[in-house]
This record gives C-alpha cells, sequence and structure tokens, in this order.
C-alpha cells in the first residue's frame, strides 16, 4: 500500500522525531511510505484565526501534494480535521472570491485524510503494531480527534497492546487542555487556567508521560508541565508505537 | 449590545479579570460541574434515542426558519383569533415602549416579571424604570441579581457565579429596600434562602395588575405560547395579574403543537438536567371571560425582531436561531467554567453568545463584540451538548472570517494579519517553507545555546521571549526549535534509507 505522509507543518518544524516514528512505524507495518516534498501545511492556523484567503494556497498546494496516493495519513487529530472539514470551506471561498476556482471540486475529489490511529485499526486493521514502551503512561484525548474525526477508543486499544507500557486513566480526559490554536496567545490567561488543570489532573495519575496524538496539544501542555518542574514529559502517540525493544 | 454591560473591555481583558476572581471560580467549576453531570445522566439514560431526538428537535425550528415570514403570520392570526393584541418590534426600543404602553394605559407603577432573556436582552427593566414603573423579577436566581445590582452571568442560573453565603448576604442586606424584609435569623441553608425569597415575592405577586414574560415557544398553528420553569413563579406570574405582556423573539415559532414534542423533551433534560420540568405552562389568548379559568382578561404578545433577521440573513449563521436557551452548551464549555459570563459582555455568554451576539449585531461594530467569537478553543463539546445541533465551531470560524474580512482594508494592517499572510505565503510552496525552518533551525541553535532550561526530555527551551512570544512564555515553556526539520532529515538520508531505516 503505497502511503502519503502528511507530516504537519508543527511536526515538521519542531518535532521532526513524530514524522520519523510514523515513517519507522508504517514501514515495520509493510507500507510503503512516501513524504511528497511539495506538502507544506494544512491551512487550519489561517482557516481557525479567520484568515480564509490566506489559506487558499495552503489547501492547493495539499490536494496537489497528495493527489494520486491511496491513502494519505497524518499524526494529527487536528489536521486530518482540518483536511476533512474545513478545505471545502476554504474551497467555496476560493470560488467565490475567483482566486482559485478550481480548488473546490479538486478538494472533493482529493484522496482521504487518516488520522494515524484511523488508519492503522480501519485501514490495516491492527491494534498490536509490536511496540515496547515501558513506562507508567496517561493519554489525553485531543478534542479534534475525539469530537470532529471521532476517534473513539482507537488511541486507547493502541496503547494497551503496547508491551511494558501502564496506562493510568486520565480524569476529565475529554476536557480541552486550552491550546486552540492562537487562541493560545490571543486569549492566553484562559489557555493557561486550562492548561493548568489538564496539568493538575496529568499529575494526579502518577504518570510519567503525557501521551496524545496532537503536537500542539503536548507542546502546550508539556510547556506548563515543563514550567512546573513536573517531572512529567510529553510523547506523541506515534512515538510510543514505533518504539520497540531495540531502541 | 447592551447598555447594562456597557463600557465591557473585548474577552481577553475581561477574561484575565475574572480568572483571577478564586471565589468566582470554585462556585462556577463547583456549580457548572453539577448540571453537567446530570445532563449526562440523563443522555445516557436514553441511549440510542438521544440522537434521533436531537436531530427531530433541530429539524422543527429549521422548519420554522426556512419560512419564517409564513409562520409568524399563521402565529399572528391565531393569537388574534384567540383574542389577544400583537405587537411588532423591529428593535428593543419599539419593545419596551409596547410594555410601558400596556402598563400606563392600566395605570399602574410596578409589574412582576417571570424571567425571560428576551425581556433581558432589550433591558426592559431599565427603560421601565425610566419611566418610572418597577419591574419585579421573581425567579429566584433573576431576584438574586436584581437585588444585588448585578449583572447576569447564566442563561439558565444568572447567579451561578454566587454561592449561598453571597446570597444570605444579599437578602439580608437589600430585601427592605424594595419590600418585605428577609428574616433577621435568615441562614445560608437552600430552602430558608428559598422560603425567604417566597415570602418576599408573595406580596408582588398578589399585588401586581401586570404580569410580564417572554416565552419558550409560540405556536403558529393554534396561537399558544409556552413557558418552561421549575419554581413556579411563572405560573404565578401568569395567572395571577389581570394583563400580561410577553415579550417573544420572532425565533421562538414552532409550525405546529404537535412539533413540541421534541423540544419538551429535550428541553429540561439539556437545561436543568431532569427528564421533566416542573412548570410548563401553556395559553392561548386570554382567559374565558367567564371566570371559569385563571389567567389575565387582557392578552399582548410583542413580537421581537432586534437584529433576529439580520441573523437569518447569514447563511451559516442562521442555525443559531434555532437556539431553545438551554444553557448546556455554557455548562459543557472549557472556556465558560473558567471566565463565567461577565467576560462575555452579554446577557448571552458563553458558546451560544460568542456567536449570537454578533450575529445580531453584526461583526465589525465595536471591538468587544468581535473578540467574541475567539472566546473559543473550537474543542467542539458545544456542538456534542447542544439539543438542537448548531454546530457552535462552524459558525464561530465563519464570524472569525468575517471580523477578519472588515479589517482587510486597514491601513496599516494588523500584526496579526501581516503574520498570516506570511505564514499564507509561506505554506502555498514548500520551497519558501523551506527556507523559513532553516532560518528556524539556525534560531533554533541559538536558542538553545542561550537557553537556561531544558525540557523534561533533555531538549533546550527557548526562556521568556519578549513581544508577541511572551503571550506564550509567561506560563509555558516553549521548546527552541529542532536544529533540523523533518524535511531536512527526509532530504539529507533520503527518507531515513541512509540511516538504515527500511
Ligand atoms: S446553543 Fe444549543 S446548547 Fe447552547 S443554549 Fe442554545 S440550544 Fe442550548
Amino acid at each position: 500500500m503505497k502511503v502519503a505522509l502528511s507530516v504537519t507543518c508543527v511536526n515538521d518544524a519542531m518535532f521532526p522525531d513524530v514524522g520519523k516514528a510514523v515513517v519507522r512505524l508504517l514501514r515495520r507495518l509493510g507500507c510503503e511510505v512516501d513524504f511528497p516534498r511539495a506538502q507544506t501545511c494544512c491551512g487550519q492556523p489561517m482557516v481557525n484565526t479567520g484568515y480564509l484567503d490566506e489559506a487558499v494556497g495552503a489547501v492547493r498546494t495539499y490536494v496537489d501534494a497528495f493527489a494520486g496516493y491511496d491513502a494519505v495519513v497524518t499524526p494529527s487529530g487536528s489536521c486530518a480535521g482540518s483536511a476533512r472539514h474545513q478545505h471545502a470551506i476554504v474551497g467555496r471561498r476560493a470560488g467565490e472570491t475567483g482566486s482559485d476556482p478550481g480548488l473546490a471540486s479538486a478538494v472533493a475529489a482529493a484522496a482521504p485524510t487518516y488520522e494515524l490511529t484511523e488508519f492503522l485499526v480501519d485501514v490495516l486493521g491492527v491494534t498490536d503494531v509490536g511496540a515496547y514502551f515501558p513506562h507508567t503512561v496517561t493519554y489525553h484525548p485531543t478534542c479534534h480527534s475525539l469530537r470532529m474525526l471521532g476517534v473513539g477508543d482507537r488511541p486507547l486499544r493502541l496503547l494497551r497492546e503496547v508491551r511494558g507500557l501502564r496506562l493510568r486513566e486520565l480524569p476529565a480526559a475529554d476536557q480541552c487542555c486550552g491550546f486552540g490554536g492562537t487562541f493560545a496567545v490571543k486569549n492566553s490567561d484562559t489557555s493557561v487556567a486550562m492548561g493548568a488543570d489538564k496539568a493538575r489532573h496529568v499529575r494526579s495519575t502518577g504518570a510519567e508521560v503525557l501521551v496524545a496524538g496532537d503536537s500542539s496539544c503536548l507542546m502546550h501542555v508539556g510547556g506548563v508541565l515543563s514550567r512546573q518542574r513536573s517531572g512529567v514529559r510529553t510523547v506523541h502517540l506515534a512515538e510510543v508505537l514505533a518504539a520497540t525493544e531495540d531502541d | 449590545m447592551s447598555r447594562t454591560f456597557v463600557g465591557m473591555p473585548p474577552f481577553p481583558s475581561a477574561a484575565r479579570e475574572a480568572l483571577g476572581d478564586t471565589q468566582l471560580r470554585h462556585n462556577l467549576a463547583h456549580a457548572t460541574g453539577v448540571i453537567r453531570d446530570k445532563r449526562a445522566r440523563l443522555v445516557e439514560e436514553q441511549g440510542d434515542l438521544w440522537e434521533p431526538l436531537r436531530l427531530a428537535g433541530a429539524a422543527v425550528k429549521q422548519r420554522a426558519l426556512d419560512d419564517l415570514a409564513t409562520h409568524l403570520e399563521q402565529l399572528e392570526a391565531s393569537l388574534t383569533a384567540a383574542g389577544a393584541t400583537v405587537h411588532w418590534a423591529r428593535d428593543a426600543e419599539e419593545a419596551c415602549r409596547v410594555v410601558a404602553s400596556v402598563a400606563r394605559s392600566h395605570g399602574v407603577d410596578e409589574v412582576v416579571k417571570v424571567k425571560s432573556m428576551a425581556t433581558a436582552e432589550i433591558e426592559l427593566n431599565e427603560h421601565l424604570e425610566a419611566d418610572g414603573i418597577a419591574a419585579w423579577e421573581t425567579d429566584l436566581a433573576e431576584l438574586i441579581v436584581q437585588l444585588g445590582e448585578d449583572l447576569p452571568s447564566h442563561i439558565l442560573v444568572p447567579a451561578i457565579h454566587r454561592n449561598r453565603a453571597e446570597i444570605r448576604e444579599i437578602f439580608l442586606r437589600r430585601m427592605a429596600a424594595v419590600g418585605r424584609p428577609a428574616p433577621v435569623d435568615l441562614t445560608d441553608e437552600p430552602e430558608v434562602l428559598a422560603a425567604a425569597a417566597r415570602e418576599h415575592l408573595r406580596e408582588k405577586f398578589l399585588r401586581a395588575k401586570v404580569g410580564v414574560s417572554g416565552a419558550n415557544f409560540a405556536v403558529a398553528e393554534t396561537g399558544t405560547l409556552v413557558v418552561v420553569e421549575s419554581e413556579g413563579n411563572g405560573r404565578m406570574c401568569l395567572t395571577l395579574p389581570e394583563v400580561l405582556v410577553s415579550v417573544v423573539g420572532i425565533e421562538k415559532v414552532v409550525p405546529t403543537f404537535a412539533e413540541l414534542d421534541p423540544l419538551l423533551r429535550l428541553l429540561p433534560r439539556s437545561s436543568t438536567g431532569e427528564r421533566m420540568n416542573p412548570y410548563t405552562s401553556m395559553w392561548t389568548g386570554p382567559a374565558a371571560p367567564d371566570g371559569t379559568a385563571d389567567g389575565p382578561q387582557e392578552v399582548h404578545v410583542v413580537l421581537l425582531d432586534n437584529g433576529r433577521t439580520r441573523a437569518l440573513a447569514d447563511d451559516t449563521g442562521r442555525q443559531a436561531l434555532r437556539c431553545i436557551r438551554c444553557s448546556a452548551c455554557l455548562n459543557v464549555c472549557p472556556v465558560y467554567e473558567r471566565t463565567g459570563g461577565h467576560a462575555y459582555g452579554s446577557v448571552y455568554p458563553g458558546p451560544i453568545g460568542a456567536i449570537l451576539n454578533p450575529l445580531l449585531t453584526g461583526t465589525g461594530v465595536d471591538e468587544q463584540t468581535d473578540s467574541l467569537p475567539y472566546a473559543s478553543t473550537l474543542c467542539g463539546a458545544c456542538f456534542e451538548a447542544c439539543p438542537v445541533r448548531i454546530d457552535i465551531p462552524e459558525v464561530l470560524v465563519h464570524l472569525r472570517s468575517k471580523v477578519v474580512d472588515g479589517h482587510r482594508g486597514d491601513r496599516p494592517p494588523k500584526a496579526e494579519t501581516v503574520a498570516m499572510r506570511a505564514a499564507g505565503w509561506a505554506f502555498a510552496d514548500a520551497s519558501r517553507l523551506g527556507l523559513v525552518e532553516k532560518a528556524s533551525g539556525l534560531s533554533g541553535r541559538v536558542l538553545a545555546r542561550l537557553s537556561r532550561t531544558t525540557l523534561p526530555w533533555g531538549r533546550p527551551a527557548a526562556g521568556r521571549l519578549p513581544g508577541p512570544a511572551a503571550a506564550w512564555t509567561g506560563a509555558r515553556d516553549l521548546p527552541a526549535p529542532p536544529a533540523e526539520s523533518f524535511r531536512g532529515w527526509w532530504d539529507r538520508t533520503d527518507g531515513g534509507r541512509a540511516e538504515g531505516e527500511r
């Protein structure tokens, strides 16, 4: 199966190890993984801030970069949600303004973008990916994976099969961590208040590692946990699933 | 949009102040948590029936909105046939004038009120007061807000920001000036507080000649108005006074009586977390003149626009008019739970307020209203909870784009606009992005050198940064950018193959 990795702009620039982990994991599971060099960003930062015109170029680049693949896989619930729910909005706008009249139909014809755990469980049909991660872990379901995509318990089913991993339940897990894209800076006080509560719940579990499927949410909660000198580190789900005894 | 909240700063600064109020934070977290859990239990109890019920509720309201003019004309005809007097009000001013003139024509200087969002929206009490007419709120929470000369902070529980001790204090201090005083031995037991309110209100109910209400629903087919409540104060206001004036937003219309069914099941479960609310009052015009039924002899209905046709004209925003004011979206909202309602600067706070206020007044009117669509992380909890399936995140993003579009001509452009244009430029072409990442890698190496903080996994962190970045680093560490981007690694290692990655 020929799979295109949509690494996401945040992982590309800030968390390259997450992208490497996806490549390693998918190859281990027998996929042929490609990284289309033309990709940039799904456009979500602009769309969610209200800058639809500014997102047209990014969305066009996205659909062109991933044309012709069987599936697009991304280690982000948020970016998968953006591709599946917001690209059509940008396409419509580009048609209305005439900036890219063909974008809407290109978006409609694009291959589906899967969030990593959807791809593993639904397309590859695996929950045991042969991972080994000997740590005490708690898992935060990010809002867009939970509510926009509806990934349900797929991430937990994958984590439960990881050897050596001790999973602790996170209280109030489905409450937003407070990242919210530009919300994190536009409303930084509220964002930090939410992050502090999330961090408090994480610490109450006694876990040493907080796992989630979105690097930006992890960057936010991790930033709070780090500032608190809490001794909890954040690791993307892809890195946990990619880890083996050889590491 | 409202005078009572005039001078409210934009959401981020109002929120900052609220976040510092520890009593408020505690009261809110407790109160929203309790209602949230009650609602969640009832939704779970409905199981597979809940989603079809939501779809049915949404469909009824949508059907009414899709042909609003026809349903409103039918409502007017039914009401008139039933003996009610119908008034049309374009805005708050007109609506308030109607209520004041009805009160004056009966020579009264006071009215009793059923809790109503429409009358709060048009600031009826303040208008009447200016006309020398006292409007007594009879809902317990509204009474607390009114006595405390406070502002409402929740749709259903306007005094949610107050705890028992604060309420006792307000009763002791304020009741005497406007009627029967609170007993001197008042405690902060909920039953004792409720009893004091009951005593205080009773004389007002028995004296008042004019009652004022809103309506949860207005049935076009029959001309029936519906008020749903918990305390019975509404039933008193709707049946004791001789004259009743109801201010009803035009979006409250429901085509047929049978279509109330899903709505009356959705509303109590979503608002108070009850299967059924204690009091559902329905009336169709005045009571029979022969005295066989309780109720007013004279019934007026003010059909209120006040921005609703503006909202209706917005293709994406229109769905907000389906709102049945249950406040489920407030109770599940992580932002509301921490900031409370006052930060939104309107009688409509929380997620619904963040979309409804800009839809009613339009974007680009003032900075405060324009800040509301940004008062959300787009986590989607509101949409998930909304009984009439209003996709609040979708409308929020849509309104953000309207705010941005309103500033496209600004000279010089806002810093944010410049940043977004730059991002849009870089993201339109991978080679541009590659250059940006190389620069970022360089800055990462510099920051790593300067860094005195190490993140828990050994990666250097950027310390407190100046300028706009301070909004992040004031309270959160930020990892320094890595020396090499993923893209750079892929190129250098041929997709990892050069590193022995298969
Ligand atoms: S938007 Fe939905 S959840 Fe919020 S108050 Fe209105 S009906 Fe209730």
